[in-house]
C-alpha cells in the first residue's frame, strides 16, 4: 500500500473560497480566536493552584466571617493560560510595530530591565525590613537619583510620586508649600492653551484657579500675553517644553526669568524630556520643579496603562519642602528619612512606603544600558527621526506649525478638507495599515490635531514603511475613497466600538444572569 | 406662555412664577449624543448665571448656567434612564428643571425666539 | 548603542531629506548657551552583561524575603505568586502596551480590565469597581475627596487604628484643597467612639478592616449611622486575601472600599508598584475617580469593550476632573486578574483560611513565650505583640540572625512611647512551621 500521509500541500488543488463568503462554526477566524469572559468559561469549582490542606486551628475570626459566595469564576492552568494568551493577541503593542503616540513616548522596552527587576534581591524585598537589610536597593535609588539630578541640571529628586500626574501635584504642593511659608497668598496658575488636562486638574488639587495663555502663530507661547497675566497673583506657570505641539520654546528663559520677577515658581511639565535628554538640561533653562516620566523617556513598560513613576527634580528654592521618604546618607551606609520632623519643611507624603522602586530598577538599567553618549543619541534619533517624518509627509498634509520639531510633528486637518473623511477615520484606517493611530484631537490648539512621534527605537526602513502606509492613505482619501475611512477599522479584532452605548448604560462588570 | 434664550444656549419657558428651562435644538445638535446630564436638586436656590447643571456627551462636558435665579421646584426625573430624550426632543419632554423665578426682571436680559434665531445664524 | 537603529548612512540620507547638514541644525530653537556642548557627566554606555553584574551586586546587598524566615507586613504581604502569572504578563502585546485608548486594537487589555473589575466589585461586596488606582494609600486619599463630591460635605473622620501612612497620605491629598480632616489618635485596641464624631457636616469615616494592628471589625453599625447623616462609609482593606475569609464590607454597608491589592499577583518590590482597587456602589460612579472599562458593541453588533465614563477625568474635564489621575496600575491590575482567576473561589477562599490557620498557630507560639504578650482578640493573619524590649532592636537581632521578625511599630509611629515595644507579626501560606520555630527560638533567645 501507498503511504498517503504526510503529503506536502499541493497548492494548485485547493479549492478557493473568499473569506468572506463564508461562516465558521467556532465564529474563529483561523488564526483570530474569539474569547469568552472568564465567567463564561469558569466556575466556582476549578482552580489553577494547589494549596497545602489547613492544620488543626481555633478561628479568631470571631464571627466576622464571609458566610456567601463570592462568585469568583476559576479556571485551570492550561485554561488560564490560554485565555489570557488569547486575549493578548488582540492588542497592538510595541513589540509588534511602530507606536506613534504623540506625547506618549511608546519606544522600545528592553529585556534585561524586566530580568534585573525580578532579582530575588531587588523584587523580593519588603518596604519595612530593616534598613540593614535593604542597603542595595537603597543605593539603587541614590544611583537613580544621581543620574536624574545629573540629566537635568538640577540639585534634588523627589523619588516617591507613582506616575506623572502624581509628580505634577507634587511639584506644585512644593510651591505651594514654598509660597505658603513666604506667607504669600497667590491664587493663579498659568497654563498654555496646548497644556496636558493633567496640568489645570492637578492645580485645582492644590487649591489653584488655572488661567490660559494663549498660542502665537509659531505654535509658542505668546511672551506678550504671559508678562500681561503674570502679576503677584500668580504662583507659578505649568508649562510642558518642548511643548506639546513638539516645538521648543524658544523663549524659555525669557519666560522664566519674567515668572521669576514676577515671584513665582517655573513648574516644568517632563512629559518631552525625552527629545532634549543629555542635550539640554533642564536646570539651566530656570525650571524650578519638572516631573519625569519613567515609563516615557526611561522606558520602563507602559503596561496597557501602568504602572508608571514621575520622579519629580526640584531647584534648591523647592528642595527643602519636598515629600518624604528620601535617601539620605548615614554614617553605617545609606539611611532612610521616612517622616516629617518638627519644624521640618516637608510638605508631607504622597504614597505608602517608598515609590515605584520597580519601575525604578527597570529606569536605571535603561539609562545605564545607553550612558551619557547613549542618552544624547537618543535625543538626537528621536528628534531626526520626527524630522524625518515631517520632511517626508508635509507637502502631501498640513503642517500644523513650521519645523524644526522636535521628536514629535503635528499635523491638523486641514489636508482632508472636502473629503469627507475626519481626522478620526483617517487615524482608524491606520490601523488596517497595520498601525497604531497617532495621538489625535490633541492638542486642542489646532484643529483635528494628527501628533506623531516616532520615538528613536525605529529604523529607518520601519519609518519609509509608515511613511509609504500614510502617504498612501491621504492619497486615497485625497481621491474619494471614503469608504476605506469612514468604515475602519476593517481588520482588526472588532469593528468601531459604540461609546454612546456605553456611556448612557454604563455596564461596568460581569453578572450571572438570571 | 412665553419662551425666551441665552447665549448658551438654553431656553426658559415662563408659566406664571414659574420657568421651564432647557437646552435649544442647536444646542443638542452642537453636543452630539448626550450620554448623562446631572440635574440640581429640588429645593436648593441658584442665582442667575450659577452653575447648575452639566451635559455631557461621549467626549465632553458641558456646564450650564442658569438664566434665571429662583428655588429648583422640580426636575426631569426621566432624563436619569433615557439621556437621549435630551436629543430626540430637546425643547419639549427633555426640559431639565423647573425654577420658581426670584426676579422676572432678569428675564429681560435674554432673547426672544426671532432674536435668539438671528443669533445663532450669526454664529454660523 | 544596542537599542538604536539609525546607522551613519541612515542618518546622513534622513538629515539630507530634511535640508540640514548635523543633527544639531535640528536643535536650533535650543538657546545656544543651554545646548550642551559635551556629554553630561555620567559613564558611557554599557553591555547587557555588565548591566546584569551591576544589577546583581546591587541586589546582593539585600537580604531578600524569600531566603528567610519572613513575617512582614503593615500593608505589604508576601504571597506565593503563580509562575503562569508573571509569564503572561510578560507577553510583550500586554506588556508593552499603551493604555487603551483605540478599543479594536486593545480587547486584550480592555476584557482583562473587565474581568478585574468584576472580580473587584465581587470581593468586596460592592456593585462596581474602577480600573484601579496607583495604590492603596493614595486610593485612600481619592475616596476622601470622592466622599465629599458624594455627599456634598467636606468634614472626613479618620479611624487612629487605619494605617499611619494611609492617615498621612489622605492628609497631604487634602492638605490644599478644601477637605477637612479629623485624625484619630491610634488605638490598637478597638476605637468605636467615631459614631459619637459624627455630625451633619461629616463626608466620611475611614476605618480599615482588619485595622492597622490586625484587629477585625464588623462596621455594620457605623454604617447605619453614617447613613442616618446622609454620610459614607469607606472601609480601607490592605490585605484583600482577608477578603477569602471575612465578611465583606459591602456586606457591613460600606459605600466605598479602597484596596492594597498588591497580595494577589504583585511581589513585594520594595513597596511598589502596587495596585490599588477602588469599588463603590452604582449610584456614586459618575464621581469615581480614575479609568472604568464598560461594556459595548462594535458596529457588527460584536461585544467588546471599551474605557467609558471618561467625562469624568482630567483629559476632558480639566480643573474640574473628579482626579487628575492618568495612569493607573495596569500591568500590575493584569497580574492581579490572572492570578486571581487561577485561585478561583476555591483556591481564594482556601488561601484565605490556610493565611488564618497559620497566623493562629504563631499567634499561639509566641503567645507561650514568657514575657510576650499577643494584644488581638481577633485577627486575620496579621497581629500585634507586645514584647519585654525594645521592638526596634529586637527585629535588628532577629535580622543579624537571618530572620526578618516583623515590623516595629516604632518604625511607623516613631514619638509615639507606647508603640517602642510592639511589633507587628504578619503570616502568609509562605511561612512553614520550620519558620515558626526558628522565630520563636530566637525570640527566647533574645528575651532571654
Amino acid at each position: 500500500m501507498m503511504n498517503k500521509q504526510g503529503r506536502p500541500t499541493d497548492i494548485n488543488t485547493a479549492a478557493s473560497l473568499s473569506p468572506e463568503s463564508f461562516t465558521t462554526h467556532t465564529g474563529n477566524r483561523g488564526l483570530e480566536q474569539d474569547e469568552l469572559l472568564i465567567y463564561e468559561i469558569g466556575d466556582t469549582q476549578r482552580t489553577g493552584v494547589d494549596l497545602e490542606d489547613l492544620p488543626v486551628f481555633e478561628s479568631r475570626l470571631c464571627g466576622i466571617t464571609r458566610d456567601n459566595e463570592i462568585g469568583l469564576a476559576g479556571l485551570s492552568e492550561p485554561e488560564a493560560l490560554r485565555h489570557y494568551t488569547r486575549l493578548s493577541r488582540k492588542n497592538y503593542a510595541i513589540d509588534m510595530g511602530l507606536y506613534p503616540l504623540g506625547s506618549c513616548t511608546m519606544k522600545h522596552n528592553p529585556r534585561i530591565n524586566e530580568k534585573v527587576a525580578r532579582l530575588p534581591g531587588l523584587a523580593d524585598i519588603h518596604p519595612l525590613q530593616p534598613i540593614s537589610t535593604v542597603q542595595g536597593a537603597l543605593e539603587l535609588m541614590d544611583r537613580l537619583a544621581h543620574w536624574l539630578k545629573t540629566l537635568t541640571g538640577m540639585p534634588a529628586v523627589a523619588m516617591s510620586p507613582k506616575a506623572g500626574a502624581h509628580g505634577e501635584l507634587c511639584g506644585l504642593m512644593a510651591i505651594r508649600a514654598a509660597l505658603d511659608k513666604r506667607g504669600e497668598n497667590r491664587t493663579i496658575v498659568l497654563a498654555p492653551e496646548s497644556a496636558h488636562g493633567t496640568n489645570p486638574a492637578t492645580a485645582a488639587l492644590c487649591g489653584y484657579k488655572v488661567k490660559s495663555i494663549p498660542a502665537n502663530k509659531a505654535g509658542r507661547v505668546d511672551l506678550r500675553a504671559l508678562k500681561d497675566a503674570l502679576g503677584p497673583d500668580v504662583a507659578a506657570i505649568m508649562l510642558t517644553n518642548p511643548n506639546t505641539c513638539g516645538l521648543f520654546e524658544r523663549d524659555i528663559i525669557d519666560i522664566a526669568d519674567a515668572v521669576h520677577a514676577a515671584g513665582g515658581y517655573f513648574y516644568c511639565d517632563g512629559a518631552n524630556f525625552n527629545a532634549i535628554v543629555g542635550k539640554v538640561r533642564p536646570g539651566d533653562l530656570g525650571v524650578d520643579a519638572m516631573h519625569i516620566n519613567l515609563h516615557k523617556t526611561f522606558s520602563t513598560p507602559h503596561g496597557g496603562g501602568g504602572p508608571g513613576a514621575g520622579p519629580v527634580v526640584l531647584s534648591e528654592a523647592l528642595a527643602p519642602f519636598a515629600p518624604v521618604p528620601y535617601v539620605v546618607h548615614g554614617e553605617d551606609g545609606f539611611a532612610l528619612v521616612e517622616h516629617v520632623t518638627g519644624g521640618g519643611d516637608s510638605f508631607g507624603r504622597m504614597t505608602a512606603f517608598h515609590g515605584q522602586m520597580g519601575m525604578n530598577i527597570r529606569a536605571l538599567a535603561f539609562m545605564m544600558s545607553h550612558g551619557s553618549d547613549g542618552l544624547a543619541r537618543v535625543a538626537e534619533d528621536s528628534v531626526l527621526n520626527a524630522n524625518y517624518v515631517m520632511a517626508s509627509l508635509q507637502d502631501i498634509m498640513t503642517l500644523s506649525f513650521e519645523g524644526p520639531c522636535m521628536h514629535e510633528c503635528l499635523f491638523d486637518d486641514r489636508f482632508l478638507e472636502g473629503t469627507g473623511v475626519t481626522t478620526l477615520d483617517f487615524a482608524k484606517a491606520m490601523i488596517d495599515e497595520g498601525y497604531h493611530p497617532m495621538t489625535m484631537y490633541f492638542p486642542l490648539v489646532v484643529h483635528g490635531a494628527m501628533l506623531i512621534e516616532p520615538t528613536e527605537s525605529e529604523s529607518k526602513q520601519s519609518v519609509d514603511q509608515f511613511i509609504g502606509a500614510l502617504r498612501h492613505l491621504v492619497a486615497q482619501a485625497k481621491s474619494g475613497n471614503s469608504a476605506l475611512f469612514t468604515g475602519a477599522p476593517y481588520l482588526a479584532p472588532l469593528k468601531r466600538l459604540d461609546e454612546t452605548l456605553a456611556a448612557r448604560n454604563p455596564v461596568l462588570r460581569w453578572r450571572k444572569e438570571d | 406662555m412665553t419662551t425666551y434664550y441665552s447665549e448658551e444656549h438654553e431656553w426658559i419657558s415662563i408659566e406664571g412664577e414659574t420657568g421651564t428651562i432647557g437646552i435649544t435644538e442647536y444646542a443638542q445638535n452642537a453636543l452630539g449624543d448626550i450620554v448623562f446630564i446631572e440635574v440640581p436638586e429640588v429645593g436648593n436656590n441658584y442665582d442667575k448665571g450659577d452653575e447648575i447643571a452639566v451635559v455631557e456627551s461621549v467626549k465632553a462636558a458641558s456646564e450650564i448656567y442658569t438664566p434665571v435665579g429662583g428655588e429648583v421646584i422640580a426636575i426631569n426625573e426621566s432624563l436619569e434612564s433615557d439621556p437621549a430624550l435630551v436629543n430626540a426632543h430637546p425643547e419639549t419632554d427633555g426640559w431639565f428643571y423647573k425654577i420658581s423665578i426670584s426676579d422676572k426682571d432678569e428675564l429681560d436680559e435674554l432673547m426672544n425666539a426671532a432674536a435668539y434665531k438671528a443669533y445663532i445664524d450669526g454664529l454660523e | 548603542m544596542r537599542y538604536l537603529p539609525l546607522s551613519p548612512t541612515d542618518r546622513s540620507e534622513m538629515l539630507e531629506k530634511i535640508g540640514v547638514t548635523e543633527v544639531n541644525d535640528l536643535f536650533k530653537d535650543v538657546p545656544e548657551a543651554a545646548l550642551l556642548k559635551e556629554y553630561v557627566d555620567l559613564p558611557a554606555h554599557m553591555s547587557e552583561m555588565d548591566i546584569d553584574r551591576d544589577f546583581r551586586a546591587m541586589a546582593g546587598k539585600n537580604i531578600p524575603a524569600g531566603s528567610v524566615p519572613f513575617f512582614c507586613g503593615a500593608g505589604a504581604y508576601r504571597h506565593y505568586v503563580p509562575s503562569t502569572v508573571d509569564h503572561l504578563i510578560q507577553r510583550g502585546e500586554f506588556l508593552t502596551a499603551y493604555t487603551p485608548y483605540q478599543p479594536e486594537i486593545s480587547q486584550g487589555t480592555l476584557q482583562a480590565l473587565y474581568e478585574f473589575q468584576t472580580q473587584v466589585a465581587q470581593i468586596t461586596g460592592m456593585e462596581v469597581s474602577n480600573a484601579s488606582m496607583y495604590d492603596g494609600s493614595t486610593a485612600c486619599g481619592e475616596a476622601v475627596l470622592m466622599a465629599r463630591r458624594a455627599s456634598r460635605k467636606k468634614k472626613a473622620i479618620l479611624s487612629g487604628s487605619l494605617h499611619p501612612q494611609y492617615i498621612e497620605v489622605t492628609r497631604c491629598a487634602t492638605k490644599f484643597t478644601e477637605d477637612i480632616t479629623l485624625i484619630n489618635p491610634p488605638n490598637i485596641y478597638l476605637a468605636d467612639d467615631l459614631i459619637d464624631q459624627i455630625d451633619e457636616e461629616t463626608s466620611c469615616v475611614v476605618v480599615q478592616n482588619p485595622d492597622f494592628f490586625g484587629n477585625l471589625q464588623d462596621y455594620t453599625k457605623l454604617a447605619e449611622a453614617l447613613h442616618a447623616r446622609k454620610a459614607l462609609l469607606v472601609v480601607v482593606v490592605t490585605e484583600v486575601v482577608s477578603l477569602g475569609a471575612v465578611r465583606s464590607p459591602g456586606a457591613m454597608g460600606a459605600d466605598i472600599v479602597v484596596a492594597e491589592g498588591q497580595s494577589i499577583g504583585n511581589g513585594l518590590t520594595f513597596g511598589g508598584p502596587y495596585v490599588g482597587l477602588l469599588a463603590t456602589r452604582q449610584k456614586f460612579v459618575r464621581t469615581m475617580p480614575g479609568r472604568v472599562c464598560g461594556e459595548t458593541v462594535d458596529a457588527d453588533g460584536k461585544r467588546g469593550f471599551v474605557l467609558t465614563l471618561s467625562t469624568r477625568e482630567q483629559h476632558i474635564r480639566r480643573e474640574k476632573a473628579t482626579s487628575n489621575i492618568c495612569t493607573n496600575a495596569g500591568l500590575c491590575t493584569l497580574a492581579f486578574t490572572i492570578h486571581m482567576t487561577l485561585l478561583g473561589e476555591k483556591g481564594f477562599r482556601h488561601l484565605a483560611r490556610l493565611n488564618h490557620a497559620k497566623a493562629v498557630q504563631l499567634a499561639d507560639k509566641v503567645a507561650l513565650i514568657e514575657g510576650v504578650k499577643l494584644l488581638n482578640k481577633t485577627f486575620f493573619n496579621e497581629f500585634t505583640v507586645e514584647l519585654p524590649m525594645d521592638a526596634a532592636e529586637a527585629i535588628e537581632r532577629l535580622a543579624d540572625m537571618k530572620i526578618l521578625g516583623g515590623v516595629p511599630l516604632s518604625r511607623l509611629y516613631p514619638d509615639d512611647p507606647d508603640m517602642k515595644n510592639r511589633l507587628l507579626m504578619a503570616v502568609t501560606e509562605t511561612v512553614t512551621e520550620e519558620d515558626m520555630d526558628h522565630l520563636v527560638c530566637a525570640l527566647k533567645e533574645l528575651i532571654k
